[in-house]
């Protein structure tokens, strides 16, 4: 479960298939700050501790400056510098890594999608005859930057940016694309424009081509205003009703989304955690990235929304490894054959991993 | 009895007068360039196709240059309209406005007697033919040749065979000559000509801002008051039009107008108050609801316009009124320091401005209402059905920005007028001219109304 107290959502602006949502935060986190650090578009190789490789398109790293006492942290230049422009790959160390006493360097998004990747990466733990190899290497997956979905940039471009605003929730023809927090307005003002620059998945980039949607219009019932006090009660009403519904309606998904948590990196009073979700086909899924303080408040979220290929994925992959990556077992637990499985993994992308001829037994088994 | 058909006419009157005052044909803060253009090339076509002889007769009210020179284009190239009133309206124009007309002209090859006589007519009315000759070469040159005009003595040599001769009577015609070759002749050109012989000669540009300063115009002294201040160009605040001087006044950094405050503002009082005229202090109660939202930004091309808009009309009616209030949407209490950021709560203060007990209401915005969406359309329904409908709080809503999708300034609300503005100096006509929008007044009523400002301006000249 996500917690967003102290962040208030205001009413949202539409343009085209996009819907936004601003949310406020009354008190501003002040002992936490992020800045961007934009990389440009080249790709980028990220070696991981288990001394595999994750190559991506990462445009831009957080820096994350923090103090221990609760005094205001200095934004370490919250701005953003011209992105450095040159050919060839650039490699990091790790997805989270402290550049000095009191800064942290984290790729945004990076972390919960290489948290999605690295699901059951080392493959089957008992090698069943089926299995053909023994771990899921290479694992790749395919999202569209930003600036590939139709009308993002300009809803981004034209929206207006509340003060106080600490976070925006994304919605592509009123599913939820992305929800992004930060500890404070300043921070968001300067990484509004990022917001271009991050991932979403492929049923984000195909609602936008097709979905206008409207604004929510403010309703005030005539009969029941007397008095310019009740049109200013109405229209508070109005506020309330609104973030109320989008709350527990439009973001109940997300924020019910974590499944599993996992700490990344611990700093100060603050810890960064990476989720996962429960992978329920035919619904919504988020992974995401948090930063808390102790007391449980989100100073930093990031989430993207899997597609429907990417959820079967991720529910295929936790269900074989809560049966030991047996066929049989799992197949039961789902409620199919062994051979119905075998053509799902195919059909999900992973048939390398079975043999051939068990492959080719399964198949023959479907066509009877 | 009024028919449905002649209340589309209204209306679409009304819709094209207001995208007439309004848009520019550039870029702004919801649409790109293209969508503006396209958007109001379409809305030309179907005024002038369905009514002709409104669209002809819009020239005599206030809308802009851009598209008075459209209306001008059209109508010259069907043979339609009154030759006095576009003679009058041209005469109204910015010269290189009307130039450029001409060469629009020339390119799409309309080339009637009327044309011609049009050109030969306003050609002859400009008070210095050789300064136009120097500042606009080629300009002038199209405009004569299209014309099959033969311009008599050294000027028609100096446009067509200017290596003919070895000198000009002309003062500013031999300046040009001579500029060629002598730094010092520069100095007696018109600033735009002399920029580019400054360059060939490769003359400094702190010695020659200093030198030339004498000779900028008004506002090549306000665009270049900021870089060329060290040099001692100075604007001459007071004298300028009222919007201009608050897009002049917003574009200082913050410091700038906290350190020259009294200047800006008494140039800004001054402004207003001459355009108030007569009519100062005469409104009576008026509070205004002003849009300083981030939309207010405009576009790169027309940088904080909507803003200074807003600005101006706040000075403006400050000198109308008798008791003015002025209710920011960001809940700044300081015109000079306005600055566009945050969202449009419309509808929250429009309640508080009507709150005031004001007679008159005036909603200076761009109508994208958004905190929440729909709201200010609400309140005012409701104000109008519920709360106030004997009309006795007078509101008008004036939107400086054209909304390419909508084909018109976009509207708050069905019951309260919605009118377009480009100079706050208009703004005591435009409400006037709101009235027809209210439907309180006809079809018969607007053709009149337009017949006599035609008449009138006509009969002025």
């Amino acid at each position: 479960m996500i917690d967003l107290t102290g962040l208030e959502t205001r009413p949202a602006q539409t343009w085209g298939a996009v819907r936004l949502v601003p949310l406020v935060r009354r008190e501003p986190i002040l002992d936490l700050r992020l800045h961007a650090k934009i990389y440009g578009d080249e790709l980028s190789m990220v070696s991981l501790p288990d001394r595999t490789g994750y190559w991506a398109y990462i445009p831009h790293a957080f820096v994350a400056s923090w103090t221990g006492d609760g005094t205001p942290a200095a934004a370490y230049g919250t701005q953003i510098d011209e992105p450095a422009r040159r050919i060839g790959i650039r490699t990091r160390r790790r997805m989270a890594r402290r550049v000095d006493k009191n800064r942290l360097r984290f790729l945004p998004m990076h972390l919960a999608v290489e948290g999605y990747l690295a699901l059951h990466f080392d493959g089957p733990e008992i090698v069943w005859e089926e299995w053909s190899r023994r771990d899921l290497s290479p694992r790749v997956e395919a999202v569209y930057s930003g600036a590939e979905i139709s009308g993002l940039a300009d809803a981004l471009r034209v929206f207006e940016i509340y003060p106080g605003q600490c976070g925006l929730m994304i919605y592509v023809a009123d599913s939820l694309a992305a929800a992004t927090v930060v500890p404070h307005p300043d921070d968001y003002r300067a990484l509004h424009p990022t917001l271009i620059h991050d991932l979403y998945g492929e049923l984000i980039h195909d609602y936008a081509l097709y979905h206008p949607v409207r604004d929510f219009p403010a309703v005030v019932d005539a009969l029941r205003v007397a008095s310019l006090d009740d049109l200013r009660q109405a229209a508070e009403r109005h506020e309330r009703e609104w973030a109320s519904f989008h709350d527990t309606t439009m973001a109940a998904e997300m924020l019910s989304s974590p499944g599993r948590v996992e700490e990344v990196y611990r700093f100060g009073p603050f810890r960064l955690s990476r989720f996962l979700p429960r992978f329920e086909p035919r619904r919504e899924n988020h992974i995401g990235e948090t930063i808390t303080s102790d007391d449980g408040q989100v100073a930093y979220l990031k989430t993207f929304r899997l597609s429907q290929a990417q959820i079967r994925r991720g529910y295929l992959l936790t269900r074989l490894a809560a049966h030991d990556w047996h066929l049989g077992r799992t197949a039961d637990a789902l409620g199919t054959t062994p051979a119905d499985l075998g053509l799902r993994l195919e059909r999900a992308g992973f048939g390398h991993l079975l043999r051939q001829h068990v492959l080719d037994h399964y198949r023959k088994a479907a066509k009877r | 009895m009024e028919t449905f058909a002649d209340l589309i006419e209204c209306e679409d009157v009304l819709l094209f007068v207001n995208a007439a005052i309004t848009s520019t044909g550039q870029r702004e803060f919801h649409s790109t360039q293209a969508e503006q253009r396209l958007s109001l090339r379409f809305l030309h076509s179907y005024i002038d196709g369905n009514y002709p002889e409104i669209y002809a007769a819009t020239l005599a009210l206030e809308i802009n240059d851009h598209n008075a020179a459209m209306i001008i284009r059209n109508l010259l190239l069907r043979h339609g309209g009154d030759g006095a009133l576009i003679a009058w309206r041209l005469s109204r124009m910015a010269p290189q406005r009307v130039y450029r007309l001409f060469q629009d002209l020339r390119r799409l090859g309309v080339n009637n007697r009327r044309t011609r006589a049009i050109i030969a007519g306003w050609l002859s009315g400009r008070p210095d033919l050789a300064f136009d000759a120097v500042k606009y070469r080629t300009a002038v040159k199209d405009a004569v040749r299209h014309a099959h005009l033969r311009l008599e003595g050294e000027l028609g040599d100096f446009l067509f065979a200017p290596r003919g001769r070895t000198r000009f009577d002309h003062p500013l015609l031999d300046a040009w000559r001579r500029a060629h070759y002598e730094q010092a002749a520069v100095y007696e050109l018109p600033y735009t000509v002399a920029e580019g012989f400054a360059a060939r000669h490769g003359i400094k540009r702190e010695i020659f801002m200093e030198r030339i300063a004498p000779r900028l115009t008004r506002l090549e002294r306000m665009r270049l008051a900021e870089s060329a201040r060290d040099q001692g160009v100075e604007a001459d605040l007071a004298a300028m039009p009222l919007v201009r001087l608050a897009s002049y006044a917003l574009s200082l950094p913050f410091q700038t107008r906290a350190r020259r405050r009294s200047e800006l503002t008494a140039a800004l009082r001054a402004s207003a108050a001459r355009a108030a005229g007569t009519r100062a202090g005469t409104w009576g109660r008026v509070t205004a609801v002003l849009d300083d939202s981030f939309s207010a930004f405009g576009s790169v091309t027309k940088r904080r316009r909507p803003l200074a808009v807003a600005v101006a009309c706040h000075y403006l009616l400050e000198a109308l009124a008798g008791d003015y209030r002025g209710l920011w949407l960001s809940g700044g209490g300081d015109p000079l320091m306005a600055r566009p950021t945050g969202p449009t709560p419309l509808g929250r203060r429009i309640v508080d401005g009507l709150e005031t007990a004001p007679e008159r209401l005036l909603i200076v915005s761009d109508g994208w209402d958004n905190a929440p969406p729909g709201l200010a359309a609400e309140v005012l329904r409701v104000w109008r059905t519920r709360l106030d409908p004997g009309r006795k709080v007078s509101i008008v809503h004036v939107n400086p920005v054209y909304d390419a999708g909508g084909f018109e300034v976009r509207r708050l609300a069905p019951g309260v007028p919605t009118t377009g503005i480009r100079d706050a100096e208009d703004l005591p006509v435009l409400v006037e001219l709101a009235q027809f929008a209210e439907g309180r007044t006809g079809l018969a009523e607007l053709r009149g109304y337009l017949a006599e400002r035609a008449a009138e301006r006509v009969a002025r000249r």
